[in-house]
């Protein structure tokens, strides 16, 4: 069959699962007083567009955003118009980086880079978090994916636009921000400080202040305003973390309750070098041997140091995390699929308050068997397929017999996916008993803290081992 | 291999469950709470609007099902909640439906194996079979009228092709078994019964044909016969006995068969008499421009006001039940008489059950147009075969796919049964052009550019149509484009089918199943 047949089927099964999801329940429906994300959308909507006036809202339905009048404003035709408007900015923006991404990949068969989309296009997490919970992360991931789409092939002042509007439009983003600037920084240095690398230097440092002059204008007017928006967007009052979140320091005080005995600045400090020290060696390793594989698998080690050390770390953040992961699915699908799978686990509470469990079990079971069948996963756990060997090459020098890599690295993920089917009966059929009644969440986080720990560790071996030997291999890409 | 679990995903909050089954399962529900079965004559059935119009056999369905039923809510099974309808009665009845789609699913698996794979490529994705199980299983059709719109369509329309697959692997019996149980299920397969009588008759009971294919009147089998008729009287006496025995046999039979309901549905199916009310309504309202016509003879309601009644015609002469049986019957006799004739084995079978079956489509009274998928199904078997049959079940499918949109109306589901029909469009006419790529083009010009035309009408009528001022005084416009557009793919469909089965060479030089 035509290739453009096959993506066009990938696509349109990838919106139709996406707008299926979205039939369902949204964050905070029906729960009043404070909703949830979608009455938060709402509720942004509604100050846009009132102060300021702006005319294109107004020919809808003025109801859905009157100041004050509309808060908590809940009907089916408003639920249509949010949900397509996520749907539509999806197809603009993230679905195209997509398609995109899957076609400019490099040697691998157009039929493994058909199935590479849908199974990206499948990913459960962005699916539920965008077209159930209700958010619009599709935006800043596929600005995101544009930035990387654009650095890999060369259009350096592109990539650094698109990531620019992606920060610009989740400060979030900002995990992602390091590699970006290290793999520039490191092409710059390549192409030699004094010659084109300054010229790129000096080019990409006006993209980026432009970019970034251009979204703020509006805000520049007072220097009071300024401060008050990075204040609302970073809240470093708000604490190590809120609710539960598949972090360090959440697991970590399940043991020892760190915010209350360390004082606040202290904390801040304490998960600023941990998070520093976690990625500095990925980001010094991608500046100075800069490729664009090296780039990507940065950009998963960065974004998960950043999600299990930093502060103030939601769950929905490891969306950040997947987007990278799901990039290199082509190259290490067993442990990408493992991963995903995992995230997607990790968001489970979140999912469960939003009446989710029935689109999640259906969308991660047809994710699962997509890449089981697509990437045939289990028939590639060996360690040239794992990229382990350069680690088990050096390992062997201290430990001659130590050749079970892959046998030990399967029998955890069959205790991952045990674990994980079982965590989510019991949280689905049992009630917490009375004297602990967070202890599902607590467990489902802990167990994904660990499960994170490990591809933390994983990933950065993987970076640093792997392109040990770079000159002497053959496809360096 | 089928990601079948992607479609539960479709069981969102739509609150779809009206059907008459639902109704079977709240009269002998209250069986399951230990009340005694009620009988069709309970007055409160007489007020419901989704009348108990199916056959005995789906009443015992319904009733296994209720005793399921009752652990996921107890409320629905009270006869006195009309219309009543939970998360947890919804949820109990996707599943069942997703649950009883499993013999489909066997049904596509066993007519799998009756396809040649000869024409195959080496991908898996290029081979016959896969096709036919994805555009079976993948079936436009039937995910929105069994999974959105909510019927029982899969597991029924899996008895039908488990009974085609037996007759291929020539197992007759149990074919015929099969079928019979099916009839006693759901009547509208009448349609096809005739196909399925004159082919066991003509190829099961007479074992051995003359060398130039003509029938051998001495190699008779009585015992065949009669063992055929001993299994159809056998279920219908177990279907139709509990009643006949209570005497209750008419009234369940005027339950059946409703002819007072009216010529066409509240919409009308994209039959040749949507296309007779077409041309009638055009010629009153030629007649009264040209004030031919008196404006005081002509009854107010319209035929399309969304109400099942009946009604006249005003300018063409009207039409009764028996006229259409007439029409029906006409339509089918040249193909039942090419199966005894020029039998050509199962294949000959199937191609003259789908032209039945699109014969009382086309002409038959009160159609539904899901009856549709009666021809689409079992055509999908052939389409994989020749040239000629991928390129007629495309025009049959896309039109009459089509014509299923105005069964889900309401705005959330405008994106799924786009993204749904977009995709099976796409994949089936991409899949049989690549499969019959060394051969001629699968469409001409013609068919191309009324293919095409969907697209516009469909803009027309879901997103143009309603921000006009037509929207108040013609609401059924779009409706009535819908069903003449479709009418006339369906009826070329039909002509051409009818061609190629006439103009086909005798037994002797065609292929070996």
């Amino acid at each position: 069959m035509e290739k453009w047949h096959l993506m066009t089927i990938v696509v349109l099964i990838g919106l139709t699962v996406r707008w299926t999801v979205s039939l369902n329940s949204y964050s905070g429906a029906g729960k009043p007083p404070m909703f949830g994300d979608y009455e938060a959308q709402r509720h942004w909507q509604e100050i846009t567009f009132n102060l300021p006036v702006k005319q294109w809202a107004k020919f809808i339905n003025p109801d859905w955003i009157e100041l004050h009048s509309s808060r908590g404003y809940e009907s089916q035709a408003h639920k249509l118009f949010m949900r397509t408007t996520v749907f539509i900015a999806d197809l603009l923006i993230y679905i195209p980086a997509v398609v995109l991404y899957c076609c400019c990949l490099k040697e691998i068969s157009t039929k493994k880079k058909i199935a590479n989309a849908l199974c990206i296009l499948l990913y459960p997490g962005l699916i539920l978090i965008d077209y159930g919970h209700f958010q619009y992360n599709s935006v800043s991931l596929g600005f995101a994916l544009w930035g990387v789409l654009g650095l890999s092939c060369d259009w350096d002042l592109l990539g650094s636009l698109a990531f620019c509007l992606a920060i610009n439009y989740k400060q979030m983003e900002l995990y992602h921000s390091l590699p970006f600037f290290c793999f520039l920084l490191g092409k710059c240095f390549k192409k030699g400080l004094k010659g084109k690398g300054f010229v790129l230097l000096i080019k990409l440092a006006c993209t980026v202040v432009a970019s970034f002059i251009l979204c703020w204008l509006p805000f520049f007017t007072e220097r009071e305003q300024t401060l008050q928006v990075l204040r609302r967007l970073f809240p470093v009052d708000r604490g190590l973390f809120e609710d539960k979140v598949a972090n360090i320091w959440c697991s970590f005080s399940v043991f020892l309750k760190i915010k209350d005995i360390l004082p606040h600045h202290i904390q801040i400090i304490i998960s600023f070098c941990f998070t520093f020290l976690s990625l500095l060696p990925a980001c010094i390793k991608l500046t100075l041997q800069p490729s664009p594989k090296g780039f990507r698998f940065t950009l998963v080690s960065c974004a998960l140091s950043f999600f299990l050390f930093s502060f103030q770390v939601h769950e929905k953040s490891i969306l950040l995390v997947s987007l990278p992961v799901c990039l290199v699915l082509s190259e290490i699908p067993f442990m990408s699929t493992w991963f995903l799978l995992v995230s997607t686990f990790s968001m489970l509470p979140l999912l469960l308050k939003d009446e989710l469990l029935m689109p999640s079990v259906v969308t991660t079971m047809a994710f699962f068997i997509a890449c089981a069948i697509s990437f045939s996963i289990f028939e590639k756990t060996s360690e040239e397929e794992l990229h382990l060997k350069s680690f088990s090459i050096s390992l062997r020098k201290y430990l001659p017999c130590f050749t079970f890599l892959p046998r030990i690295i399967q029998y955890l993920f069959l205790i991952s996916v045990i674990t994980m089917v079982l965590l989510t009966l019991i949280t689905v059929t049992l009630e917490p008993p009375q004297k602990l009644p967070d202890l599902f969440s607590v467990l489902i986080c802990f167990v994904s803290c660990l499960n994170f720990l490990f591809f933390l560790v994983y990933f950065n071996i993987i970076i640093m081992w792997d392109f040990k030997n770079g000159r002497n291999q053959k496809k360096i890409n | 291999m089928r990601i079948r679990l992607v479609r539960s995903a479709r069981r969102c909050g739509n609150g779809c469950p009206r059907s008459g089954g639902v109704w079977w399962k709240l009269v002998l529900g209250s069986g399951a709470r230990g009340d005694s079965p009620q009988m069709p004559s309970h007055p409160h059935l007489a007020t419901s609007e989704w009348t108990l119009d199916y056959p005995p056999f789906f009443a015992w369905f319904e009733y296994a099902l209720s005793h399921v039923a009752k652990y996921f809510d107890q409320e629905m099974l009270n006869i006195h909640n009309l219309n009543y309808s939970s998360s947890r009665t919804l949820l109990f009845q996707r599943f069942s439906v997703i649950f009883t789609d499993a013999l489909f699913v066997y049904a596509v698996h066993e007519c799998c194996k009756c396809i040649d794979g000869k024409k195959a490529g080496k991908e898996l994705t290029e081979k016959p079979k896969f096709i036919l199980s994805v555009l079976l299983l993948w079936n436009f059709g039937l995910l929105i009228v069994d999974h959105i719109h909510f019927q029982y369509n899969g597991f029924l329309f899996g008895l039908m092709l488990l009974s085609i697959a037996r007759l291929f692997q020539k197992r007759h019996m149990e074919g015929a078994l099969l079928f019979a149980v099916l009839l006693h299920f759901k009547h509208i397969y009448l349609y096809v019964a005739p196909a399925y009588g004159i082919y066991l008759l003509r190829s099961y009971c007479f074992t051995a044909n003359k060398p130039d294919g003509s029938i051998r009147w001495n190699s008779f089998s009585f015992i065949r016969l009669i063992s055929l008729g001993l299994i159809v009287f056998l279920v219908s006496a177990l279907s139709l006995g509990p009643f006949l025995a209570l005497n209750q046999l008419p009234q369940v039979l005027s339950r059946l068969f409703p002819f007072k309901r009216g010529l066409c549905h509240a919409y009308w199916a994209p039959n040749f008499w949507a296309l007779y009310n077409a041309l009638d309504k055009v010629l009153s309202v030629i007649g009264l421009e040209l004030k031919l016509l008196d404006p005081n003879k002509i009854p107010k309601a319209s035929m399309t006001s969304g109400l099942v009644q009946q009604f006249q015609h005003t300018v063409l002469p009207s039409v009764t039940p028996l006229a259409t049986l007439i029409c029906t019957l006409m339509a089918i006799l040249p193909s039942v008489f090419c199966l005894w004739f020029k039998p050509q084995g199962p294949r000959g079978f199937l191609r003259c059950l789908i032209l039945c079956a699109l014969s009382s489509f086309l002409f038959g009274w009160h159609v539904h147009e899901k009856a549709i998928l009666l021809a689409v199904l079992p055509m999908s078997l052939l389409s994989v075969g020749k040239a000629g049959d991928a390129s007629i079940f495309l025009i049959l499918t896309t039109t009459g796919h089509y014509s299923l949109f105005p069964l889900l109306f309401t705005a959330p589901e405008l994106p799924i049964k786009i993204l749904l029909m977009l995709l099976f469009t796409i994949y089936s006419i991409s899949s049989l052009k690549t499969l019959f790529r060394k051969e001629k083009t699968l469409f001409n010009w013609m068919e191309t550019f009324y293919l095409l035309g969907l697209a516009p009408l469909e803009i027309f009528c879901e997103f143009v149509f309603p921000f006009t001022s037509w929207k108040l005084k013609y609401p059924f416009i779009p409706l009535l484009l819908t069903s003449v557009y479709c009418a006339v793919g369906i009826t070329y469909a039909w002509f051409r089918l009818y061609v190629s089965v006439l103009t086909d060479p005798p037994v002797g030089k065609t292929k070996k199943q």
